[in-house]
């Protein structure tokens, strides 16, 4: 095997250098993932910041008033309109003009002071039932706040819960999108790249003078991914530092192990590559297949944004074969909670184990072409 | 025109030729739109909980019954050892810890209040938040109920119906005494099962179209390139303008299928709401497809290889994406992004489907986002059709 | 004799790297041009200025009495083009090949129904008629591009390396094709490797660095430069510095 072994570096210096002559791409290669981290990490957030409302006050008093000019100072509010019927309200909301809306009664303050109930209504824009609920909680904490000063020293029975939250205590967005976000880039340079090059051989038909050549095709496959092995390993590295020194990501655990995992986390996406690639006709559908294929999976079913404890459990199914899944638990849990590998071996057994059910995949896909 | 006929007939048999293409352009939306549609929620249906109770009281036994009953949790383990506990979150066994403390309902009779401490594994941050919720709603109803039970002297009939605020997750007035009340009704427009799938769905239907799309029209004109067939139309009569007309028609074409087929799933599978009026849902995605594809033409035009011309496509793709309001509120994201925001076409496109398909939004209300689309497609075409027939 | 495409100074810059260098040469009607050149020389550069696929950094040419870079869409019309990959579409069939390049022409229906027919006839391809192209062995491909380049019956036809990678005696019947096709009246402008080729052509241009070196009749040329064959004088020519240049 000596010499099988010469020829394997022969053949993964060609396809390195055949990269490296590529200088647009490879740049593009490098930085744009490192962009995408920076971007989407200072842009993507979960939190409510700005609430737009609008007042339908009848017959204003000192009450609404009061309760309207505590929305206007509160920074997380900005009043958008203020009239004395509902009439507008509808067509406001289509248009997208403003997220809650408080509809008083006529005599507010009457209400209040006779020790009856006064009423008010306060209309969400729910369309996003997430957000809808957040501004409606929002908006019913100022509500709160008002009733509770008029109502001091009449304060009931209180259970107070002191709420902490582990691992990531300032629910700080950028902390649960960044391992997603790394495994997203990481797919586009392991996956579809390797898809891509790959199909373009096959369609040229130099794919078949490797085919006869003493390589075997292991050999090819490994020689043509493993450029694209060491490219997307110093992406995950830019990315995790742009994580750490831009965002202040934190990184309890450790690194070599996350470096491990990404690396394999990588190689099962270069394996998915390649079978995409031997499974598919031409180069454009390789491409549309390893895309399409990998990208909304990635960023929906793999934990990234939606919670996997929030799927049904068909859908909790599907998502065992998501790699992603895996890896951004592996990730989260080195970054967050600052578990060691006793923890993680689950996760990493499995992404393992996808690994070599792809790569034999792949193997196989290419063997039929020397029969 | 008739040289745009010929042209046609060409791209369209250059498309249907490939098989495996040809599948993913219609499988591969719908069987996504099925498995993403049942994704898409923050809906935490249970939590684990693991109980530390030190009180061992009625009181104590009754936080942790009202919890359960709830049923959005499920009593998974419980010891005195704290960090038993946190092993088990560690392992991700369990979602929650709660503490209850000794003296728990002896503080809440003598001082009418007592803590309960709470710990929740924010690792999967979104659902954190919900569950935090839940946690404080059923926390501040049981406190009510205890209200008027330890005071019922004090009570004037009927529980205070407050707007007590999940949020400020703590002192919530309860027990009514001759004080003022507020009654406050809240409803929630559009989505009044708080579905958040039906607010999702034309999103994602929006994003596989246009990945599909603008995938392929940005390695149609590359493809010519790389194939040497490109220098042969280069030196035909044929106009540039005919040119990017015949790579545009046919994929707009398929991706206006692909929409209808799944706004039709969309629609009679799964229930979304068509609110609106469909002849606008159509006439904003002709204009939307128009962009979409023409920047991938654009793309097609300047890049050398179809390698380079998917990947900076993916690159804008998944930027345009991420950064469209689809998974995170564009609310939510700093100055710059949401000024960004205005130059994204997916972000506008998105918000018009919502306004149409959700709230029955017309002409009017969407004109502003429709404009800005029609600008963007008349800009796309013109880059397209200026740097087609480029030169060495 | 009229004059099918003019040269006069054409000069292509890239840089600093001049490609072509202020080249002038006529073409007659009905010729049989050879443009001839090592590679690198200039050659494909010079081409793609008369087609139209890349604009002159000085100079100017015209195509049958119509400037390339202000008249490019009559010139467009009126000549045909066969690239070094003999660019037909692989995955069309000989048919829609015809049918597409016939009708961006705008040839009628009736016109590309008839010529295509006799086009496929004459190449002997009437049981390919139907298949895709990609299927096709090289030789047909070549003849078969060569035809439909011809299909709108263009005044020029461009050929740029024709016959590249193809066995003897296909290249044979493919300079047949290329003499009915001159003695029909069309002017053929061709690039070759082949110095053999060139000797079948009734002038050739020999380019070293960007530069028209020799120009004239093969049997001048020989006796010119007193060599046997074009490809002694190719050599002797394309040697760098001190190379002999002929008057034109």
């Amino acid at each position: 095997m000596g010499s099988g072994a010469l020829t394997l570096r022969a053949f993964v210096v060609k396809e390195i250098r055949h990269i490296l002559r590529d200088r647009q791409t490879l740049a593009i290669l490098i930085l744009l993932p490192l962009a995408q981290v920076t971007l989407f990490g200072y842009a993507l957030r979960n939190d409510v910041r700005e609430i737009r409302i609008a007042f339908v006050d009848p017959k204003p008093d000192h009450a609404t008033i009061a309760l309207r000019s505590r929305f206007a100072g509160n920074g997380r509010f900005t009043v958008v309109s203020a009239s004395s019927t509902s009439a507008g309200l509808a067509p406001l909301f289509r248009r997208g003009g403003a997220d809650v809306a408080l509809v008083f009664e006529p005599d507010f303050a009457a209400g209040l002071a006779h020790g009856s109930t006064a009423r008010l209504l306060l209309i969400s824009d729910a369309a996003d039932p997430n957000t809808g609920s957040t501004m409606q909680a929002y908006a019913s904490a100022v509500i709160a706040g008002y009733l509770a000063e008029l109502r001091a020293g009449n304060a009931g029975v209180r259970i107070i819960p002191q709420i902490r939250m582990r691992y990531n205590p300032t629910l700080e967005s950028v902390n649960l999108f960044v391992p997603g976000l790394i495994a997203l880039v990481l797919t586009l340079v392991s996956a579809l790249m390797t898809a891509i090059s790959l199909s373009r051989e096959k369609e040229r038909g130099t794919l078949e003078i490797l085919l006869v050549s003493p390589l075997r095709p292991w050999q090819i496959i490994t020689g043509k991914v493993m450029p694209y092995l060491l490219l997307a390993f110093a992406n995950a590295v830019t990315a995790l530092l742009a994580a750490w020194l831009l965002f202040g990501v934190p990184f309890r655990g450790s690194v070599p192990l996350l470096l491990a995992a990404s690396g394999l986390y990588t190689m099962v996406g270069l394996a998915l590559g390649v079978v995409i690639a031997a499974r598919t006709s031409s180069q454009r559908a390789a491409m549309v297949g390893a895309l399409v294929g990998t990208m909304l999976p990635n960023a929906l079913l793999s934990g990234m944004i939606f919670p996997i404890s929030s799927l049904p459990d068909w859908l909790k199914a599907v998502t065992v074969v998501v790699p992603a899944r895996w890896f951004i638990v592996i990730a989260r849990g080195i970054m967050l909670k600052g578990v060691g590998i006793h923890y993680l071996w689950d996760e990493l057994l499995i992404l393992a184990g996808m690994l070599i059910v792809l790569m034999a995949l792949a193997i196989r896909s290419f063997k039929p072409r020397l029969a | 025109m008739r040289t745009l006929r010929f042209l046609l007939r060409k791209e369209f048999l250059q498309i249907v030729r490939d098989r495996t293409l040809l599948g993913m352009i219609f499988m591969m939306p719908l069987i996504q739109l099925i498995i993403l549609a049942n994704a898409v929620t923050f809906e935490v249906t249970s939590a684990r909980m693991y109980v530390i109770d030190r009180d061992r009281s009625t009181m104590s036994l009754g936080v942790v019954d009202r919890l359960t009953a709830s049923g959005r949790f499920i009593p998974t383990a419980a010891s005195q050892s704290l960090a038993a506990a946190n092993d088990a979150m560690l392992d991700r066994g369990i979602d929650l810890i709660v503490v209850i403390p000794a003296d728990f309902e002896r503080d809440l009779v003598r001082e009418m209040h007592a803590p309960v401490q709470v710990i929740l594994n924010a690792e999967d941050g979104a659902a954190a938040g919900v569950t935090r919720s839940y946690v404080t709603q059923v926390l501040a109803r049981y406190s009510a109920e205890l209200g008027t039970s330890v005071r019922p002297a004090l009570s004037m009939g009927g529980a205070g119906r407050v707007a007590g605020s999940p949020a400020t997750g703590g002192a919530v007035p309860s027990s009514p005494s001759a004080g003022p009340m507020i009654d406050v009704q809240r409803r929630g427009w559009y989505n009044p099962e708080l579905n958040y799938r039906d607010y999702m769905v034309p999103g994602i239907l929006v994003v596989l179209v246009t990945m599909i799309g603008t995938l392929l029209t940005a390695m149609n004109i590359v493809r010519e390139k790389e194939a040497g067939t490109l220098d042969q139309l280069n030196v035909t009569p044929i106009t540039r303008p005919v040119f990017i007309a015949a790579k545009l028609i046919p994929l707009w074409v398929f991706a206006m299928i692909d929409l209808a087929l799944g706004l039709a799933f969309a629609h009679f599978v799964l229930g979304v709401p068509v609110h609106g009026s469909l002849v606008l849902v159509f006439f904003s995605a002709a204009v939307y497809l128009v962009v979409a594809l023409g920047f991938g033409l654009w793309i097609s035009t300047i890049a050398d290889t179809q390698q380079q011309a998917m990947f900076v496509a993916y690159s804008v793709l998944l930027v345009y994406l991420l950064m469209s309001g689809l998974f995170t509120p564009i609310s939510g994201m700093p100055g710059w992004a949401q000024w960004l925001a205005e130059l994204n076409p997916v972000a506008h496109f998105v918000e018009l489907m919502r306004a149409v398909l959700l709230k029955g939004a017309g002409l009017a209300d969407v004109a502003r986002p429709l404009g800005i689309l029609a600008a963007m497609g008349v800009l796309m075409l013109t880059l397209a059709v200026r740097s087609s027939r480029t030169s060495q | 004799m009229s004059v099918a495409i003019a040269v006069r100074r054409l000069t292509r810059r890239f840089g600093d790297f001049t490609a072509v260098d202020g080249i002038t040469f006529d073409v007659e009607q009905g010729e049989v041009f050879g443009f001839l050149g090592a590679n690198g020389a200039g050659k494909t550069t010079a081409i793609k200025m008369l087609i139209g696929l890349l604009a002159p950094t000085d100079g100017d040419a015209s195509i049958a009495g119509f400037d390339v870079v202000t008249q490019a869409a009559e010139v467009r019309r009126r000549i045909g083009y066969m690239s070094q990959r003999f660019s037909l579409y692989e995955d069309l069939t000989v048919r829609e090949n015809i049918t597409l390049y016939g009708g961006i022409y705008g040839l009628t229906d009736a016109a590309i129904r008839d010529r295509g027919r006799a086009l496929v006839e004459q190449l002997g391809l009437a049981k390919a008629h139907d298949r895709l192209v990609a299927a096709l062995p090289l030789g047909w491909k070549q003849k078969l591009a060569f035809s439909v380049a011809l299909l709108h019956e263009p005044t020029i036809v461009f050929l740029d390396e024709p016959t590249g990678g193809v066995d003897p005696i296909t290249r044979r019947q493919f300079w047949e094709m290329i003499y009915a096709t001159a003695a029909r009246g069309t002017t053929v402008f061709v690039t070759t490797h082949y110095l053999d080729e060139a000797e079948y052509c009734d002038r050739v241009s020999i380019m070293v660095d960007g530069r028209i070196d020799a120009l004239g009749t093969p049997d001048r040329l020989k006796r010119q430069f007193d060599v046997p064959t074009l490809d002694e004088l190719f050599v002797r020519l394309a040697r760098p510095a001190g190379t002999a240049r002929a008057p034109v």
